[in-house]
C-alpha cells in the first residue's frame, strides 16, 4: 500500500477527528463541520470528500450506515471503528511531529 | 476481508451504482436545503458520473471489474455473430475432443507410468539380431533357465522378474460344465514384493511360491476380476480353478489399480512361474524379462554382464544342435542384449499400435491447427469489422493491455465453450475406439481414467489453443491507429496478407491429412481385397476341448454329428483354424540335408478340410482317413517353391527336423494353392499340412485334447447356429467341451483392425480438415469482396468484364491455395519414410495418391469460392457510386 502523502493525510485526520467527536454524521454535514470547525478557513471539496470516504471505509477505519432522514430521503452516515480510533491516534502523532517540524523550521530561517 | 468485499462488489455492480448515485443525490438535496442554488450546488459537486467513477476504484476490484466487463461484452459480440461463433466453437470442439481423445489413449498405453512402488526403476529386456535375409529383428521372449542364471547374475544390481505373454484361456471353477475365458498370466512369485504391492485380500505370491516346479498350485485374481466375476465376495478365497489338468487354489486380491504390467491387457489370473509346463525348458521361449534396477545401480556394465550371460547360455544350448548353419547359430547366439526403461509397462498393443497412435495424433494436431487457423480468420474479420469501435476506445484513454485483455477474453471464452463441448466428446470417443480395435476373441481393455493428467492436458491445451489462434487478432487490435481508422483507411492490405498465410497454412496441413488418410484408406483397402486362398463366408468355427483326450475317431464322429444337423453344407476338423495366429513350426530337410535356416510351419487337417475351406488342389490328392501323421503331408506353392525349388514334390518326401536331432518324414501326397497361414501381412510362409491323425514312434494314434471344428453353414449367418452346435457338442459326449466360438471372417477382420481404425479416423479427419478449410476460405473470400466492394463497383462501371472480376476476387486465394498445395506435398514426401511401416502394398509416390489431395482440395476451394464469386457479380455498380 501507498505511504498517503501528507494533504491527503490531513483530509483523512480531519474526517476521522470529526467523527470521532460526533459520530453518525452524513457525507455533506462532515464538509460543513470542517468547514464551520475550521472557522471556515479549510474546506473539503466534495471531488475528494467521497473518494477518502470510500477508500477509509475500504480500510476498515470507518463503517457506514443508511439512516432514514425526517424528509424521508436515506442518507449515509459514518462512523469511527476501533481500527480507525488507533488510526486517528496514529494520523494525530504524525501531525504533531510534522507540524512541530515545520514550525521549526520556519522559527529557525 | 477488503479484498473480499472489493470483489463481492464487482458482482453486485448494479447496486454498488445506484447506492453511491443516491448518496450523491442526498449531499446535493442537503446542499439545496440550505439554501444554496441548485444548479451552483451541483456544480460545485461536480461530475457525478467521474465521482462516482472515483470512489468505485476504491470499492471495487478494479481488474476483476474489467474482468467481468469484457466477459459481458465479449459474450454479446458471440451472440451478435451467432452463426460464426457457433462454426468456431463447433470446429474447435471436435478438433480440442479428438486431441484429448488422442492423448487419453496415447497416455493409457505409452505414457501412465503403471501403478507400483516406483515404476522408474522397472526394465524391460529384449534381444537383437538379423535373420536369415540380414533384416534386423528383435525378441523379447526367454527360456526359464537363461532367466534363471540372468537373475542370479544381476543380483545386487537388478532383480529380474518373469512374466509370460498374458494368454486368454479356457478355464473353470466349481464343474467342468461352465467352461470360461480367462486371462492368465505366470509370473515370479517375487514380482509383487518387488513392485511394492500390497493385497487387497488374502496374500499375494511370494518368493517361496516359485521354487520347486510344479509344487505351487497357488492363484492371485486381479481386483478388477474379483469384482466383476466374483462381486466382491470376501470368500473367493480357498476357491479352486482348474486350468487344463491342473487345479490352482485362489489365495489372495491383487490391489485396485494394479491390472497387470501389459497395457491394453487387463490381466486377470496371475499364477507362479514354476507351474508352467515349459518352465524346465532351455529351448522355449515363452515369458518375458523385467528388471526392478535397485536405487544408484547403472545400467551399462549390468547389460553388458546379461548379455554374456545369456550368450553363454545360448551357446552352451546350440551346442549339440548338428546341421545348424553358420549364419543361423551366428543369429541365434550373437544378438545384443537391450535394456529399456518400462515405466509404462511393456505390451504387445504398445509396439502394435505406438506408431499408428502418433500418426493419429499428428492427424487430429494438424486439424486441430486448422480449426485455429480459421477461428484466427474469423477473427481477424470481425476485428476488422470492428475496427472503428476499437479506434474509438483507444482515444478515449484505453490502454493497449486492455484491449488485448479484451480480445482474449473473447478468445477464452470461444476455448472455454469449445472445450466443454470438446470434453463430452472426448468422454465418448476414447472408449470408442478401444472399442472399435478390440476383436471377439481378443478384447483390448485400456483403463483410461479422467484424472488430474487429462485435466491437465485440457488445461494446457485450452491455453494454447487460446493463444494460438486470439493472440495475433488481439494483438493487432491493440496496435490500432485512431486517426487512420476512424478516417476508415486503415492499411487493408497487411490484414487480408495475414489472412491469406492462415489459407495456405490451413491448405498445406489439409493436404498432408487427405494424402496420409489416403495412404491408410488404400492400404486398409488392398489388405482387405487381397487374394486369401479360402472362402471366409458362412464358415463358423468351433474351438473344442476334451479335457481327458479323446482318439481321432471320437473327434471324427463328432464332426459327423455336426454334418447331420439342419443347415450345415459341410464339417470338418483341424488343430487351430488359419489366421488365428497359432504357429508350429520346425526345419525341413530334404534328401537327408542338413536342416533349413527358414522355417516350415504345419497344421493338423481332416480329410475334407480343404474341401471345406474351398482350398484348391494344384495335385495331388486329399487325406484319406487311412493318412497319418508321421508319413503324409499336403504342402502349399511356396514350401514346393522353397524347399523343393518348384519342382511338382507329390510322391517325394521330406523330414521335419527337430532340435533334438530326430527326424519326421512325411510323403508329399497333395500341394495345394498358397493361403496365408498366420498373418494376412506377412508373406506366404511355407505350410505343410498334416493329417490329425498323429501316431508316436511305435505306430499308437494319440489322443486329441483340442481341436477346431470348422462348419460351413448354408445360411449366410453362420453365427445364428451357434448356441444350437454348442448344446450338441455337449450332448453328443459329455467329454467335449466348446470353448470358444466364432467366424473366420472375424477372424480376417481382426488382422486388419489397426488398418481399418487407421482408415476410418483418416477418412474422419480428411473430411473435417476439407470441411474445415472450406469454411475458412469461404469466410475469407467473402471477407475480401466485402472489403473491395468499392474497388469492384468502379471497375465494373468502368467496363471491367465478369471474368475479369471473377479473377480479381479469386486470383491471390488461388495462388495461395496453390503454394499451400506444394508445401502440403512437400511435407507429405518428407513424411512417408515414418509411416512405411504402417502401409501394406502402397506406396506414398505412386500417382494416385498424389492425385487425390490436390483433386480433394479443389474441389472444395471451387465450392468455397463460387458464393464469393457470385456476390462480387452481383455488386450493382450504381448503387455502390451512389453511395460514395
Amino acid at each position: 500500500m501507498k505511504k498517503p502523502d501528507t494533504l491527503q493525510g490531513s483530509l483523512d485526520l480531519l474526517v476521522l477527528k470529526i467523527l470521532s467527536r460526533r459520530p453518525g454524521l452524513h457525507g455533506y454535514a462532515i464538509m460543513t463541520a470542517i468547514k464551520d470547525a475550521s472557522g471556515e478557513v479549510l474546506s473539503a471539496e466534495e471531488g475528494s470528500l467521497y473518494p477518502a470516504l470510500h477508500r477509509m471505509e475500504e480500510a476498515g477505519w470507518i463503517g457506514a450506515e443508511w439512516v432514514t432522514k425526517e424528509n424521508g430521503r436515506r442518507a449515509r452516515t459514518y462512523r469511527l471503528t476501533t481500527a480507525g480510533k488507533s488510526r486517528l491516534s496514529a494520523e494525530e502523532t504524525r501531525w504533531h511531529a510534522v507540524s512541530s517540524a515545520i514550525n521549526r523550521v520556519l522559527l529557525e530561517a | 476481508m477488503s479484498l473480499w468485499t472489493r470483489i463481492a462488489n464487482v458482482l453486485r455492480s448494479d447496486r454498488l451504482n445506484r447506492e453511491l448515485d443516491e448518496e450523491f443525490e442526498s449531499h446535493i438535496a442537503d446542499a439545496i436545503a440550505e439554501g444554496r442554488d441548485p444548479a451552483e450546488a451541483r456544480r460545485a459537486f461536480g461530475s457525478p458520473l467521474r465521482q462516482r467513477e472515483a470512489s468505485r476504484q476504491h470499492r471495487v476490484a478494479g481488474w476483476l471489474d474489467g474482468l467481468r466487463a469484457d466477459l459481458i461484452f465479449g459474450w454479446r459480440q458471440l451472440k451478435r455473430n451467432k452463426v460464426t461463433s457457433a462454426a468456431a466453437i463447433l470446429s474447435l470442439a471436435l478438433a480440442m475432443g479428438a486431441c484429448v481423445s488422442a492423448f487419453r489413449l496415447i497416455d493409457a498405453l505409452l505414457l501412465r507410468p503403471l501403478p507400483i512402488a516406483s515404476p522408474e526403476r522397472l526394465y524391460g529386456f529384449a534381444r537383437h539380431s538379423f535373420d536369415s535375409h540380414d533384416k534386423p529383428t528383435a525378441w523379447d521372449g526367454w527360456a526359464y533357465p537363461d532367466f534363471a542364471l540372468m537373475r542370479a547374475a544381476a543380483k545386487p544390481d537388478a532383480d529380474l522378474i518373469a512374466a509370460s505373454y498374458t494368454d486368454r484361456t479356457d478355464l473353470t471353477y466349481a464343474t467342468d460344465e461352465e467352461m470360461e475365458k480367462g486371462y492368465v498370466q505366470y509370473v515370479s512369485g517375487w514380482m509383487f514384493d518387488d513392485l511394492g504391492l500390497k493385497p487387497t485380500l488374502g496374500r499375494l505370491l511370494t518368493e517361496a511360491d516359485d521354487r520347486t516346479p510344479g509344487a505351487h498350485p497357488y492363484a492371485v485374481i486381479s481386483y478388477d476380476y474379483w469384482k466383476r466375476r466374483f462381486a466382491r465376495d470376501p470368500n473367493v478365497i480357498g476357491h479352486t480353478l482348474r486350468l487344463g489338468d491342473q487345479l490352482f487354489e485362489i489365495v489372495g486380491v491383487g490391489p485396485d489399480s494394479f491390472t497387470g504390467v501389459e497395457p491394453g491387457i487387463v490381466t486377470e489370473i496371475f499364477l507362479p512361474t514354476m507351474m508352467h509346463r515349459w518352465v524346465i525348458r532351455p529351448d522355449a521361449d515363452w515369458h518375458r524379462t523385467l528388471a526392478v534396477v535397485s536405487p544408484g545401480a547403472t545400467i551399462e556394465p549390468l547389460r553388458a554382464k546379461l548379455e554374456a550371460v545369456s550368450r553363454n547360455f545360448d551357446a552352451e544350448r546350440l551346442k549339440g544342435e548338428k546341421g545348424l548353419t553358420p549364419k543361423a547359430r551366428d543369429s541365434f547366439v550373437n544378438y545384443r542384449l537391450s535394456i529399456d526403461p518400462a515405466t509404462s509397462g511393456v505390451s504387445v498393443m504398445q509396439e502394435d499400435y505406438r506408431r499408428a497412435l502418433l500418426w493419429i495424433a499428428l492427424l487430429v494436431g494438424l486439424v486441430l491447427l486448422i480449426a485455429c487457423a480459421n477461428v484466427a480468420n474469423l477473427m481477424t474479420a470481425l476485428a476488422a469489422a470492428r475496427g472503428r469501435e476499437m479506434a474509438l476506445r483507444v482515444s478515449i484513454g484505453a490502454g493497449r493491455l486492455r484491449l488485448v485483455q479484451m480480445v482474449l477474453v473473447e478468445s477464452a471464452m470461444l476455448a472455454l465453450a469449445a472445450a466443454l463441448l470438446g470434453s463430452i466428446f472426448a468422454w465418448w470417443s476414447a472408449p470408442w475406439v478401444v472399442r472399435l480395435i478390440s476383436t471377439p476373441d481378443n478384447p483390448a481393455r485400456l483403463i483410461l481414467p479422467a484424472d488430474w493428467r487429462v485435466f491437465g492436458f485440457g488445461v494446457v491445451l485450452v491455453i494454447g489453443v487460446m493463444l494460438l489462434f486470439g493472440l495475433a487478432p488481439a494483438l493487432r487490435a491493440s496496435t490500432v491507429k485512431p486517426a487512420s481508422a476512424l478516417k476508415g483507411g486503415e492499411d487493408p492490405q497487411s490484414r487480408r496478407r495475414w489472412m491469406q498465410a492462415m489459407i495456405a497454412a490451413q491448405v498445406a496441413f489439409c493436404f498432408l491429412v487427405v494424402f496420409v488418410s489416403g495412404l491408410f484408406v488404400t492400404t486398409f483397402h488392398r489388405l482387405s481385397n487381397r487374394p486369401i486362398g479360402f472362402d471366409a463366408n458362412r464358415l463358423l468355427l468351433l474351438e473344442t476341448v476334451a479335457p481327458h483326450g479323446q482318439p481321432p475317431a471320437a473327434w471324427s464322429q463328432m464332426a459327423d454329428t455336426l454334418r447331420a444337423m439342419p443347415g450345415v453344407e459341410s464339417v470338418a476338423e483341424a488343430g487351430w483354424p488359419l489366421l488365428s495366429t497359432g504357429a508350429w513350426n520346425g526345419s525341413i530337410a530334404i534328401n537327408g540335408g542338413p536342416p533349413s535356416v527358414d522355417w516350415g510351419y504345419f497344421l493338423t487337417i481332416s480329410p475334407g478340410w480343404l474341401d471345406t475351406m474351398k482350398m484348391r488342389l494344384i495335385a495331388g490328392r486329399d487325406f484319406r482317413s487311412s493318412d497319418a501323421f508321421p508319413t503324409t503331408a499336403i504342402v502349399n506353392e511356396t514350401f514346393v517353391k522353397l524347399f523343393f525349388h518348384g519342382v511338382n514334390p507329390v510322391g517325394r518326401t521330406f523330414e521335419k527336423a527337430e532340435g533334438n536331432g530326430t527326424r519326421t518324414p512325411c510323403l508329399v501326397v497333395g500341394v495345394v494353392a498358397d493361403a496365408p497361414y498366420r498373418y494376412v501381412r506377412e508373406p506366404i510362409l511355407p505350410v505343410a499340412f498334416v493329417p490329425y491323425r498323429e501316431l508316436d514312434d511305435k505306430g499308437v494314434v494319440q489322443p486329441e485334447y483340442s481341436g477346431t471344428f470348422l462348419v460351413r453353414a448354408k445360411d449366410s449367418n453362420p453365427m445364428a447356429m451357434a448356441q444350437e452346435m454348442r448344446r450338441k457338442v455337449a450332448q453328443a459326449r459329455i467329454s467335449f467341451r466348446v470353448s470358444n466360438i466364432q467366424t473366420q471372417q472375424e477372424l480376417l477382420d481382426a488382422q486388419t483392425v489397426r488398418e481399418r481404425l487407421l482408415a476410418m479416423l483418416g477418412v474422419f479427419f480428411a473430411a473435417v480438415a476439407l470441411l474445415l478449410a472450406g469454411i475458412g476460405l469461404y469466410g475469407v473470400l467473402n471477407y475480401s469482396v466485402l472489403q473491395r466492394r468499392r474497388e469492384i463497383g468502379i471497375r465494373m462501371a468502368l467496363g471491367a468484364r465478369r471474368g475479369r472480376v471473377a479473377r480479381l476476387v479469386t486470383a491471390e486465394v488461388l495462388r495461395t491455395v496453390a503454394v499451400g498445395c506444394i508445401a502440403g506435398w512437400a511435407l507429405g514426401i518428407g513424411s512417408t519414410r515414418y509411416i512405411e511401416s504402417l502401409l501394406y502394398q502402397v506406396k506414398a509416390g505412386e500417382p494416385e495418391m498424389l492425385a487425390v489431395p490436390p483433386i480433394a482440395i479443389l474441389v472444395v476451394v471451387l465450392s468455397a469460392t463460387a458464393p464469393a464469386v457470385s456476390r462480387a457479380l452481383r455488386i450493382d455498380p450504381a448503387e455502390i457510386l451512389r453511395s460514395e
